[in-house]
């Protein structure tokens, strides 16, 4: 990370606009993705995690322009990628790649894989045609496809395999960052084992640059170098992989990691239940966008915007969060509000306190 | 043990398409005892959530229950008429779905589906259904449940919506819930709620559960027992304590395996080679040979669920006399996964 | 909800402002001097200019049109050129009988084509369901006044049961609701079908289901309210093709309604009649559109998300 990055957004904004009332004016935006800055490495795997809704597969469209941005920048190696030209982002596309959760629907189901992957490399022009078709053997045997299984159909393949033919797609052209967008989220686990092995491989190999967008923080945990965490359109923690998973700061980080089950009947995670849903992103919380769910949230987070600083502190390198009370939290002169571990409590808007609750339930 | 109040049999569910007979659930025998959470565990495919809609007795055409036997509490469902069939259903016996987004009606409120239940079991009327709904609503924590008894589905959100599910299902408090993927399509923290919701209630109701999951670590926090599934059998049952430290079925160690862990670091996953069979190539041995690293010559036969000595039921080979491939293997090697 | 009726409502403006523009424009476009198309090619000087001097032709083009407009608001489209008499009086018992048919049609059409619909789904791939959609092909194809003729030459010339001709008594309608009802209920039964068989495969009737509700409950209450969002779709647009489609019935059955005026009038070259009535018919047409909207909104609540 000391050499330029491959990849530096800054200050990332995609507002969504809401048409209505009755001329279908724009009354509102959706903030997806709200003022965010992060840097990609050469050769490392960043993950993008958080909730549905907090604006992880927005960034990832944005930055190959296929939502376009409403304000920031976006860097690859140096070069402007908002600034470029259709045409210049045509070329661009053939470095910054992306693989999607449903690997059917982006495939075209009336050409073969070899159609499919001729169809890439065409448009790119990356290889010359007389070695196309070698090229495409090679990727088949690279992906762990059967060369006799070049002329199929993808309907013709399982879940795994298709996922397997949007690797090779995405490899066809020689890209230095492959976006994957929930790429294994819809396989059956030994599959998505399959696959993320591959991944891991292809990266060693050839030196690839993963943008890794996912809500399973254990294949998070396996792939990634690094961990954006968002939350409603704003990054609240980032930071090396063990230390998010080890050391996590922001109390919306200490309830996600809590949250998954373990797979051992024999460790019980002490479990942060948070209160009710995430708000709607057209009308985010002010402040601190947690505070409506945080137990240690306080006037200032109602109305501070916490920056995403390094907190030295607490974790010396590499590690930023966006909280005003990440310290205090960690040296304990903060305490919550509220008990965490409580299910039914947490959602109260109308504060059902635990008497009446009881009451209930001798009445049920 | 204590008493069981769900005991299958050797049952089979099979689907008759264009004169082909596909046997999704293909001979599945386990046990749920009572007030306890059996876990079913398994991956798409492997039928177990025709399972649950089969104990029920709602499988739809053009599939049907072709043998076996789902023995409730002394009582065999499938011999039972479609009239005791409704009263059992949303009763006695419960289910909840994985997609809380489109398992409502759009078209009814919260209140007028929830008052159906009381109406069709215990023959309330409007008001009394709707007091009673209102309570059901406050008790699995949805706030303001007066207002919301009167909303439609699409007012709420999906962590809610499973919430209603939960109020509509444990109606009429079932001595049974069957859970078929309650969370898959719930945020991870919102999952949380969820489980836990339906733990608490279940040591209040003193109901038993079956919980149907592809997530091991749903299975460990939730379930007392476990029936691991592999195309349409059940290849390992046990409790769940036995089957994470010790399993014994190379699938379930295959799916131990591959699973990526957020509470540990691993080097490296071990996938299961190759997929899940097609129906049409289905093996007519053990239906795991074909992916087994350890399969051998007599896996060509299938083995049956025989039980071992520290109480696991496996359906393999190699834990018997007749096993032929190399004796001794380290099926589960627990260097790799901790 | 308030705020989409009134949405409608104004939408409505620009729509009824085109309609009476192509009404107007009925009697402009048609090639030669309308006065003279009006009198007849044999007529006098005199006549011609008589009739040019009371539809105001000689006024500049958008003088007559909001001249007609403003008369057409307050029901005044003129009177007649055969007999002078005004053409509202001519057009509202005839439009009155109209819109019986019309009805009686529809009614015929949508309980005919409901139930078809529900059994033929419920019955997937049954004999039932097979025969059901062969008979509602056949209705499909069937011009209305080809079938209007069959049935006057069964049940009226053969068996003599039915009235052939008229409108009031009860045996004078059944054949023109038939032959006007068929082709519709044939589309509302394959609507239906189609719908119903995508909404019982919906997880929420599996819901009801496993609630334990009564099978015949599922289908009528769980299923079929939400199977009549896309029905009442094609019931509204129906409606249309029941107005245009009664001009031939009411020919075929001698009925005095709307219909016959309007070919009447045409022949006549009666252009005050012919463009009141059109204007009517079309009014109603978009009537009746705003009320299937607006029912559609109450079927489908999710849509007010939008």
């Amino acid at each position: 990370m000391t050499e330029k990055p491959l990849l530096k957004i800054d200050n990332l904004k995609q507002y969504f606009p809401i048409k209505g009332g009755f001329l279908g004016r724009t009354v509102n935006h959706v903030k997806a993705v709200d003022d965010i800055s992060f840097a990609i490495g050469k050769g490392e795997t960043v993950s993008v995690v958080g909730e549905s809704g907090c604006g992880k597969s927005t960034t990832g469209r944005a930055i190959l322009r296929l939502d376009e941005p409403t304000a920031g920048k976006v860097e690859f190696e140096g070069k402007d990628v908002l600034g470029m030209s259709a045409k210049e982002m045509r070329r661009m596309r053939s470095e910054m790649q992306i693989i999607f959760q449903d690997p059917y629907a982006s495939l075209n189901p009336r050409k073969t894989v070899r159609q499919t992957l001729n169809e890439a490399m065409e448009i790119q022009n990356v290889v010359p045609k007389k070695e196309r078709n070698a090229r495409i053997v090679e990727l088949m045997e690279t992906v762990g496809l059967q060369k006799h299984q070049i002329d199929r159909f993808p309907h013709e393949f399982s879940g795994g395999q298709r996922q397997r033919v949007g690797i090779a797609r995405a490899l066809s052209v020689n890209p230095k960052l492959i976006i994957c967008d929930e790429a294994v989220s819809a396989l059956d686990v030994s599959i998505q084992a399959q696959v993320l092995n591959l991944l891991k491989r292809l990266q060693r190999e050839m030196g690839l640059t993963y943008l890794f967008i996912a809500h399973d923080l254990g294949v998070v945990r396996h792939i990634s170098d690094r961990i954006i965490v968002m939350y409603l359109g704003k990054i609240v923690e980032m930071g090396e992989t063990k230390s998010i998973f080890e050391n996590p700061q922001h109390p919306y980080t200490k309830a996600l990691l809590s949250a998954i089950p373990v797979p051992n009947p024999k460790k019980k995670a002490e479990r942060i239940f948070l209160r009710g849903d995430v708000p709607s992103p057209i009308d985010p919380p002010t402040g601190c966008r947690f505070h409506t769910r945080c137990p240690f949230a306080t006037d200032k987070c109602r109305t501070e915007v916490p920056l995403l600083e390094e907190k030295d502190e607490i974790y010396k390198d590499k590690h930023s969060v966006a909280c005003h009370y990440a310290l205090d939290i960690q040296q304990g002169k903060h305490k919550p509000k509220y008990n965490m571990t409580d299910v039914r409590k947490n959602l109260d808007e109308e504060g059902m306190d635990n008497k009446s609750k009881e009451k209930q339930l001798e009445n049920a | 043990m204590s008493e069981n109040i769900l005991d299958i049999k050797d049952l089979r569910t099979s689907f008759f398409i264009e004169g082909n007979e596909v046997k999704a659930v293909d001979g599945v025998t386990f046990q749920v005892p009572e007030g306890k959470t059996l876990g079913i565990v398994g991956e798409s495919g492997s039928g177990k959530s025709i399972t649950a809609l089969s104990i029920l007795q709602l499988i739809e055409r053009p599939g049907k229950i072709v043998g076996g036997s789902i023995n409730f509490k002394g009582e065999e469902l499938t011999e039972s008429k479609n009239s005791r069939m409704r009263d059992i259903r949303g009763n006695e016996i419960s289910m909840i779905f994985q997609e809380p987004m489109t398992s409502l009606n759009p078209v009814y409120t919260i209140g007028q589906q929830m008052r159906e239940s009381y109406k069709i079991h215990q023959g309330l009327g409007k008001k009394e259904g709707t007091k009673r709904a209102i309570e059901m609503l406050e008790l699995v924590g949805i706030p303001s449940p007066a207002k919301r008894v009167d909303q439609y589905p699409y007012e709420l959100s999906g962590g809610m919506r499973q919430r209603v599910m939960i109020a509509m299902a444990l109606a009429c408090r079932p001595e049974l819930l069957i859970a078929d993927e309650p969370t898959t399509a719930l945020d991870v923290t919102i999952q949380a709620q969820i489980l836990e919701l339906i733990k608490e209630l279940q040591n209040e109701i003193g109901m038993s559960v079956i919980m149907i999951t592809h997530d091991l670590g749903v299975v460990a926090e939730t379930c007392d027992y476990v029936a691991v599934m592999y195309c349409g059998k059940v290849v390992e049952y046990a409790d769940v304590e036995t089957l994470f430290e010790n399993p014994k079925h190379p699938y379930t160690v295959g799916l131990l395996n591959s699973l990526p862990r957020h509470d540990i670091d691993q080097d490296e996953l071990i996938p299961i080679k190759g997929n899940v069979p097609a129906p049409d190539e289905m093996p007519t041995g053990c239906r795991f040979a074909p992916r087994c690293p350890h399969a051998s010559d007599i896996c060509s036969k299938l083995p049956g669920l025989e039980t071992q000595e520290d109480g696991n039921d496996v359906r393999c080979w190699i834990y018997t006399e007749e096993w032929d491939g190399e004796k001794g293997v380290a099926v589960y090697d627990r260097e790799t996964t901790t | 909800m308030t705020t989409f009726i009134i949405r409608r409502l104004l939408q409505l403006i620009p729509v009824l402002l085109g309609v009476t523009i192509l009404v107007f424009s009925l009697m402009h476009l048609t090639p030669g001097n309308p006065a003279v198309i009006m009198a007849g090619e044999s007529a006098p000087q005199a006549t011609v200019e008589a009739i040019e001097q009371r539809l105001g032709l000689n006024d500049p083009l958008h003088v007559q049109y909001f001249n007609f407009l403003g008369n057409a608001l307050q029901l005044d489209f003129g009177t007649s050129i055969r007999d002078n008499i005004p053409v509202f009086s001519h057009i509202q018992p005839r439009f009155l009988i109209t819109l019986e048919l019309t009805i009686y049609s529809m009614i015929f059409a949508i309980v005919l084509g409901l139930l078809a619909g529900i059994v033929s789904a419920v019955r997937q791939y049954t004999f039932s369901d097979v025969a059901i959609m062969v008979v509602a092909l056949f209705g499909l194809s069937m011009p209305n006044f080809w079938l209007g003729l069959m049935l006057i030459q069964w049940f009226s010339i053969n068996l003599g049961w039915l009235s052939p001709t008229g409108w009031g008594d009860p045996d004078q309608l059944v054949l023109p609701v038939i032959a006007l009802g068929t082709a519709g209920a044939a589309i509302i039964a394959r609507m239906t079908r189609s719908s119903m068989l995508d909404v019982i495969s919906q997880d929420y009737i599996r819901t009801a289901r496993a609630k334990g509700v009564k099978e015949r409950v599922v289908i009528f209450r769980h299923a079929l309210k939400n199977a009549m969002i896309p029905v009442v779709t094609v019931i509204g647009l129906q409606f249309g093709y029941f107005l245009a489609g009664s001009v031939l019935t009411e020919s075929v059955f001698a009925i005095n309604g709307l219909g016959r005026l309007i070919i009447d009038a045409i022949l006549q070259r009666d252009f005050p009649i012919v463009q009141g009535a059109v204007l009517v018919v079309a009014v109603s047409f978009v009537v009746v559109n705003l009320v299937v909207d607006i029912s559609y909104r109450f079927l489908n609540k999710r849509v007010d998300l939008n």
